[in-house]
């Protein structure tokens, strides 16, 4: 009993210290504070301008249909991917500025539980990605009148089941690359590029072969960009999507929540923890 | 009854693979000591010292700080304990001040700020309190990383060559630091070195590690006469000379 409770106590004030350090961390540095909106803006205004093209040709064509579902749906469509890509990038780049600054195993031998770790990464990926993308949606309105916040009820479902897949995904990177060292970093950029494709950001299920589709109905993701489109294009709220991708994401949190200390635990045997480095 | 030891190893092994990195040491450290752990590059310092904070998981044996089993339980120790290494770094952009902060933060030290500027004046941290860790020299860096191994006035102070890259004023300076925290604080240091003056200057104790094994045991003065030497440094060169199957004296 008395075991679980040092393991398992919680802290907001070690969360809160962790947090802080962040926040100094970004506060000193404008160039990081600027990138964490130049890439998702720059992105939004050209997907924002194919979208305008695509709706301008399939209007004077008459062609309608899938284009037009296409050309309606892009900007909502890279905010959401945005919003899934920079939490992850959130967690996971906070995670590596210990790594980078050599200054985790000051961290793992301080009080500071992996749960206290966690959390201070969840809340700076909320943090990093809000600073990111809510000027880039109020830019969308502006440029190209598409409303984000307008989607309502929808986005809320939208944005949880996005956040919990970014985390889930951000707590296996980040032991992987605990167990394995600065070596593994690629992944934190490249890891949600590997479901994009299967994800169905900017095209419907329907538009892959039959045996990716269930593939794709095993990602959180692939819900909300059905839903998305259901919600821009047919004015509907497919709630049944977002309690299903709500379902799959609370597995994937503890599979994630799992391999990660499964992963500080397999480095705690191989001694990498106080060897972190390339 | 007899005081709980600061440190307890009992068969202590860490293996990697095939390479045997700790051998089935056993030592206790008595707490308001300083103990040396002097051995040549890969002796097996570091790692013991990592099992003891509980960073490293041992192959086999058991490791006691404060008390506490640090494979299974080390929460419930690491508050009460610290440790310093020039290989870990502290985050380069964040100045002195806030770095010590956020270190504070996290051992729940009470009057942090009053704590800070006490050990920024010890220290001798005030005239870059405010600049970035990063940009500080190496004496100046190490003097921080004492400062926050020392935030939270630790009963165990773990030290991992802590002058090492120091030029000699500055590692008699830290040296000097450093006795008197143990004086005044009575905690308990265990130090791995392979600088013998400062094991010398340090240390009541010393263990000699070799090859993973603890090879010998006493105080300096001890070793030096067990050896029939003039100084520690040429009892560590006997040692480290030695073949390995002569073991212990």
């Amino acid at each position: 009993m008395t075991l679980l409770s040092a393991e398992m106590a919680f802290s907001p004030k070690r969360v809160g210290a962790l947090v802080m350090r962040y926040l100094y961390l970004m506060r000193s540095s404008w160039p990081r504070l600027a990138e964490l909106v130049y890439w998702p803006a720059v992105q939004m205004l050209t997907w924002g301008f194919l979208q305008t093209y695509i709706r301008a040709q399939a209007g004077a064509s008459g062609v309608g249909g899938a284009m037009a579902v296409a050309g309606g749906t892009l900007i909502g469509a890279l905010l959401l991917w945005d919003t899934l890509f920079r939490c992850q990038l959130g967690f996971s780049v906070s995670f590596m500025e210990e790594m980078w600054s050599r200054n985790i195993a000051n961290l793992l031998i301080s009080p500071l539980r992996p749960i206290e770790f966690v959390a201070a990464l969840m809340t700076m990926s909320l943090i990093r990605m809000a600073i990111g993308l809510v000027p880039v949606t109020l830019l969308a309105f502006w440029f190209f009148g598409f409303n984000l916040w307008g989607l309502g009820l929808a986005l809320v479902g939208f944005f949880l089941n996005l956040v919990l897949t970014s985390w889930a995904i951000g707590l296996a990177v980040s032991g992987l690359v605990l167990r394995n060292g600065l070596g593994a970093e690629g992944l934190v950029w490249s890891v949600l590029f590997f479901i994009m494709p299967f994800a169905c950001v900017y095209y419907p299920v329907a538009a892959l072969p039959p045996w990716l589709q269930t593939i794709a109905w095993c990602l959180p993701p692939t819900y909300v960009f059905e839903g998305l489109r259901a919600a821009v294009v047919d004015r509907q709220l497919r709630a049944d999507l977002m309690l299903e991708a709500l379902a799959i994401n609370a597995g994937l949190m503890a599979l994630g929540a799992a391999a990660f200390l499964a992963l500080v635990d397999s480095a705690r045997k191989a001694g990498a923890l106080l060897s972190m480095g390339e | 009854m007899p005081a709980t030891p600061a440190i307890e190893a009992r068969q202590l092994v860490k293996r990697f693979g095939a390479t045997t990195a700790v051998d089935a040491i056993s030592f206790a450290v008595e707490a308001g000591t300083v103990v040396g752990l002097l051995g040549g590059n890969g002796a097996g310092k570091t790692t013991t010292i990592g099992m003891i904070m509980g960073l490293t998981l041992p192959s086999a044996g058991e490791v006691r700080a404060l008390g506490v089993d640090m494979a299974r339980d080390r929460y419930r120790a690491l508050g009460r304990m610290n440790f310093e290494s020039p290989y870990v770094d502290m985050p380069h952009r964040l100045t002195v001040r806030q770095n010590l902060r956020v270190f504070g933060r996290l051992y729940g030290v009470s009057g942090l700020e009053k704590r800070i500027e006490t050990l920024a004046a010890d220290l001798a941290l005030e005239p870059f309190l405010d600049r970035p860790a990063g940009s500080l020299s190496a004496g100046q860096k190490t003097r921080v990383a004492l400062a926050k191994a020392l935030i939270n006035d630790p009963e165990l102070l773990l030290l991992d060559e802590p002058t090492a890259s120091l030029d000699p004023d500055t590692a008699d300076w830290v040296r000097g630091r450093l006795e008197a925290f143990r004086r005044d604080r009575g905690a308990t240091i265990l130090l791995a070195s392979h600088n013998m003056a400062e094991v010398e200057r340090l240390c009541g104790r010393v263990l000699m590690l070799k090859q993973g094994r603890i090879v010998d045991d006493g105080s300096p003065d001890e070793l030096i006469a067990r050896y029939g030497r003039n100084s520690l440094e040429e009892v560590f060169l006997d040692v480290a000379r030695a073949p390995a199957e002569e073991g212990a004296r």
